[in-house]
């Protein structure tokens, strides 16, 4: 067993994760980040991208909307390259409450959150295929985030300033001396190799499964699951984030992230962080409710379907939650040493992408504090890497780039323009497993979802020795089950035509069900060396061959991956 | 109406539009159909003029669209349904956003030119055939010398026309789109349309004022002042049509134009577009349609040739078959050899220009080749930039479906 010691250990690598990281490393703390899959696989890397104006909030949980505004500003400054510009639009439909409208407008006033009103028919002519019985619309300053690119940036921040960001290990324990804790035992998945980590501070930053983290040190931390679906549409219906002008409910958002447009979402208590269904019936709601926003909706293509959890802190004075669209989103310290008398431990949980900057700033405070040293935050006023310039990031920028050089290199993934060089680069840095590389340049994430380009990727993880035969088999067989699972239950129209035609190539042309590994595949076992089937074949066990799965019918189980 | 954007949800990425495009399998300047189409636009924020956020790399994404011709041959493959042609249209709009350089403002405006051009005809004529001064042009204005210029007529179709008797005991009206080409190049053309819808029992009216339908505009860019083109046209149109007169048309893309393109391209939703485009017929389509009913005139006289016939890509996209091939065939001692070879290259004004001459060579180059293997002495075309192409590249007169039907008609001779 290695062992490795720190000052600041932070548990989870999503956005509060890697924002706490950050804010501690650069307050000049010696950090270690962890999380037990790649990063921003949880709740972060399966959220819709929109980074919130605050407007969502103003008449329901104004604290959070407050909040949202602040961030956003902030966010704006330091994460451009992450951030698209895209405005955002509150939109009253001939379904919503007219009288909404003025307590909208109030709550705006209240947060300092700046609107626009604008003419329908001015609303039309910048988003045509907007409801044309609108009847009021609302500018706001809302905006889309590529959560994966913030969170790297975080982490690559974190390694900047001598940090330690250890992807892949799953925290076992949490080394308790007496009434403080110590750090944290953890395994590294991939080699079953374990690990203890001295840590003078720890932050359990792992938001829905906060409360099993916790637990280790036998703490009640009590996390609701409030499970979404989010349907990611072919291209950008709209250009602005259009939201309902209404109290926030179920599909009633559609984000336009990178070259997809989202709609989303939904709000069920889930009692498994890990395992849930996305029924049949919420993705017929989403599309009734997209069809509210943008007449044709139902006849545009989906290409996939996925959730994820948000995390729902409720204290336990407020007893029993029946909805958990009634929990706030405002985010929650629990110091527990005053809680529970337990030091050298923190949970930060709850909140919102949008508010992880905040929500650091406040985490490594309570450290400080208990540490006993003063040490000034300055994530809000220190750009990330790639944003110094603040420049926002635009939706033509790969064209763009392509056509600057547009025989330079060989286009691997057409759908999202990746180049050869891209992919092989991005293998280098990270490995050879095809989902880390989806996530790190969004291969395979366009129409065919992959049908034309990832076994041309898993070729350049073998010919550049990055996998071997065996690991290259098992990363393309879990991507193509991984992704049939997002694919599957919106088969019809054009991506049914489009499954068709991925099928006959990976079964009639590749015959993929013979590459040795497809029964490990099938049935979700681990491979051998611990690599492959890993984290989520192993948590959701639905990795479902495309054959076998096609057959079935009725509910599916969790879709994981994210878009945004 | 078809929204041309949402079509791009077809596309399964299957490459049948790419392989058959003709100017990508010549030049690696242009990507092909697929990338520019269905596949780039998912990265176009879809605005018209593209206005990029401030601070963002450029005004506008791509430049690679440029060297679509648009021919539409990708949208006629095309086994989904994805308009890729039309979305490359658009995106072109876009991307050039209003600004288009000399050039292209002139060679877009053919009545301009046309009016300019036909009370000088012998001079602007002498100019155009001599290289010297074509090269002079070349090097200002961009317009490749040997580009394929046909000489102005100097006198104009409407002239003819003002003068011509109509006939009496007509059966039918038929109003004639003629379009500028016929006016200013080829009025002789009008002429024969005239009378060949003359011994079918029509009155032809020819519509005074006809302008510019608007497609160089278009296909150059500048949809704002393509749509005013429309309106102007439509607005000359309307009456004929809304008194339920047929309009014909001899100009294959230029009634393409009037029949599709106003509402799926330019986007004209109005319904002056939508009245006017339900009257349109190419004349082909309207002679066979006779036919069909029984009532076109069949007495023929001999064509002793051999005839090679190019369908042009602008004709194909009408999606009306072939009826020039149909009349030929009514045609005594006709042998008419139907070209395989996609596209001759120019498609409008693409072929003009100095960068992308050579290209539209290229492109026309197998049907050049196809055409002068049949040893003709005529070769017969719907569109007459194409006409002008074949008989640039291949060297055979190269003549519009009507003038045979004349000549078998004894109203000319071949």
């Amino acid at each position: 067993m290695s062992s490795l010691t720190t000052e600041i250990l932070v548990i989870g690598g999503g956005s509060t994760g890697a924002g706490i990281a950050r804010d501690a490393a650069l307050r000049g703390f010696k950090t270690i980040l962890l999380d037990r899959g790649d990063l921003a696989t949880g709740t972060t890397g399966r959220y819709h991208g929109l980074l919130h104006s605050g407007g969502r909030y103003v008449v329901k949980d104004p604290i959070s909307a407050k909040e949202c505004i602040d961030e956003n500003y902030v966010l704006r400054r330091i994460a451009a390259d992450c951030i698209e510009d895209t405005g955002g639009l509150f939109v009253e439909t001939e379904h919503d409450d007219p009288n909404y409208a003025a307590e909208f407008v109030a709550g705006c006033q209240r947060a300092g959150i700046p609107i626009q009103e604008l003419s329908p028919g001015e609303a039309l002519r910048r988003e045509p295929r907007l409801n044309p019985r609108l009847s009021r619309v609302f500018w706001v300053p809302d905006a889309t985030i590529d959560a994966w690119k913030t969170v790297w940036a975080n982490a690559r921040d974190v390694q900047a300033h001598a940090g330690t960001v250890l992807s892949h290990h799953k925290i076992t324990q949490l080394i308790r001396d007496g009434d403080v804790i110590r750090g944290a035992v953890a395994v590294n998945a991939r080699t079953g190799e374990a690990v203890t980590i001295h840590a003078d501070y720890t932050i359990n930053a792992s938001g829905a499964w906060a409360g099993q983290i916790a637990g280790l040190a036998g703490l009640p931390v009590t996390v609701l699951s409030g499970k979404g679906i989010m349907i990611a549409m072919n291209h950008r219906l709209t250009q602005m984030v259009v939201n309902r002008l209404k109290r926030p409910a179920d599909g009633d958002i559609l984000v336009p992230i990178r070259t997809v447009c989202v709609i989303g979402t939904t709000d069920v208590r889930v009692a498994d962080p890990d395992d849930w269904p996305i029924e049949e019936r919420e993705i017929q709601f989403m599309l009734d409710e997209g069809e509210k926003l943008v007449p044709g909706f139902r006849d545009a293509r989906a290409l996939r379907v996925w959730g994820g959890v948000r995390p729902l802190y409720q204290p336990p004075s407020l007893g029993a939650v029946s909805d958990t669209r009634d929990v706030s989103r405002t985010y929650t310290l629990l110091d527990h040493a005053d809680a529970d008398g337990l030091t050298g431990f923190l949970t930060m949980t709850g909140g919102k992408f949008t508010t992880y900057r905040q929500m650091a700033e406040v985490a490594v405070d309570a450290a400080c504090r208990h540490l006993g040293v003063e040490r000034a935050c300055s994530t809000a006023s220190t750009a990330l890497p790639d944003s110094e310039e603040g420049r926002f990031y635009w939706l033509g920028a790969r064209l763009h780039r392509r056509e600057q050089d547009p025989h330079g290199d060989q286009l691997v993934c057409e759908c999202e323009m990746i180049t050869r060089a891209r992919i092989t680069d991005a293998m280098r840095a990270r490995g050879g497993d095809l989902d880390d590389i989806r996530r790190t340049v969004r291969l395979g994430m366009g129409p065919c979802q992959g049908g034309f380009c990832i076994y041309r990727a898993a070729g350049l993880g073998h010919a550049n020795g990055i996998s071997d035969a065996e690991a290259t088999n098992t990363h393309l067989l879990r991507f193509v089950t991984e992704r049939w699972k997002g694919v599957q239950p919106l088969l019809w129209g054009d991506q049914l035509r489009q499954a068709v035609l991925d099928d006959q190539i990976f079964q009639g042309l590749l015959d993929i069900e013979h590459l040795p590994g497809w029964d490990r595949a099938e049935s979700g076992e681990r491979g051998a060396k611990g690599e492959g089937l890993t984290q989520q074949a192993e948590q959701s066990s639905t990795a479902e061959p495309p054959a076998k799965a096609k057959r079935k019918t009725g509910k599916r189980k969790t879709a994981s991956g994210g878009e945004a | 109406m078809v929204d041309v954007r949402l079509t791009l949800d077809h596309c399964v990425k299957c490459n049948i539009c790419t392989t058959a495009c003709p100017v990508a399998a010549v030049t690696p300047l242009f990507p092909g159909p697929k990338y520019v189409g269905p596949q780039a636009e998912r990265f176009r924020l879809e605005l018209e003029p593209m206005i990029a956020p401030e601070g963002s790399e450029a005004p506008s994404p791509d430049h690679s669209i440029d060297y679509c011709s648009g021919c539409g041959i990708c949208s006629q493959v095309c086994p989904q349904g994805v308009k890729i042609a039309e979305i490359n249209t658009r995106a072109r709009a876009a991307y050039v956003g209003g600004q288009l350089p000399l050039r292209n403002q002139l060679i877009a405006r053919p009545d301009l030119l046309g009016t300019l051009g036909t009370p000088f005809a012998p001079i602007a004529n002498a100019t155009l055939s001599s290289q010297p001064l074509r090269g002079v042009v070349e090097s200002v204005l961009g317009i490749h010398a040997e580009a394929p210029l046909p000489p102005f007529a100097g006198r104009t179709f409407q002239q003819w026309a003002s003068r011509h008797r109509r006939v009496r005991n007509a059966v039918r009206s038929v109003a004639y789109f003629h379009g500028c080409s016929t006016n200013y190049y080829e009025p002789g053309l009008g002429a024969l349309t005239v009378q060949v819808l003359e011994r079918n029992g029509c009155r032809v009216i020819v519509p005074r004022g006809q302008t510019c339908c608007g497609l160089p505009l278009q296909s150059n860019g500048d949809f704002p002042a393509a749509r005013a083109a429309a309106q102007r046209l439509v607005n000359t149109l309307l009456p004929y049509a809304e008194a339920g007169f047929d309009i014909v048309a001899t100009s294959t893309s230029c009634g393409l134009m009037l029949k599709r393109e106003y509402i799926e391209i330019l986007g004209l939703d109005a319904p002056e577009f939508k009245i006017v485009s339900e009257r349109m017929w190419d004349i082909c389509e309207y002679l066979w349609h006779l036919h069909e009913q029984g009532e076109l005139q069949t007495d023929f006289r001999p064509v002793p040739l051999t005839m090679p016939y190019h369908a042009p890509c602008q004709q194909k996209g009408h999606g009306i078959g072939k009826p020039a091939l149909d009349l030929f065939g009514l045609i005594p001692g006709l042998r008419v050899a139907e070209m395989t070879s996609a596209c001759c290259g120019i498609a409008g004004t693409y072929g003009l220009k100095k960068e992308k001459y050579q290209i539209a060579m290229d492109v026309g180059a197998p049907l050049f080749a196809e055409i002068r293997a049949t040893g003709p002495d005529v070769a017969a075309c719907d569109s007459e930039t194409c006409r002008w192409q074949i008989a640039h590249g291949s060297g055979v007169r190269t003549v519009h479906p009507i003038e045979v039907l004349a000549a078998a008609y004894g109203i000319c001779d071949m």
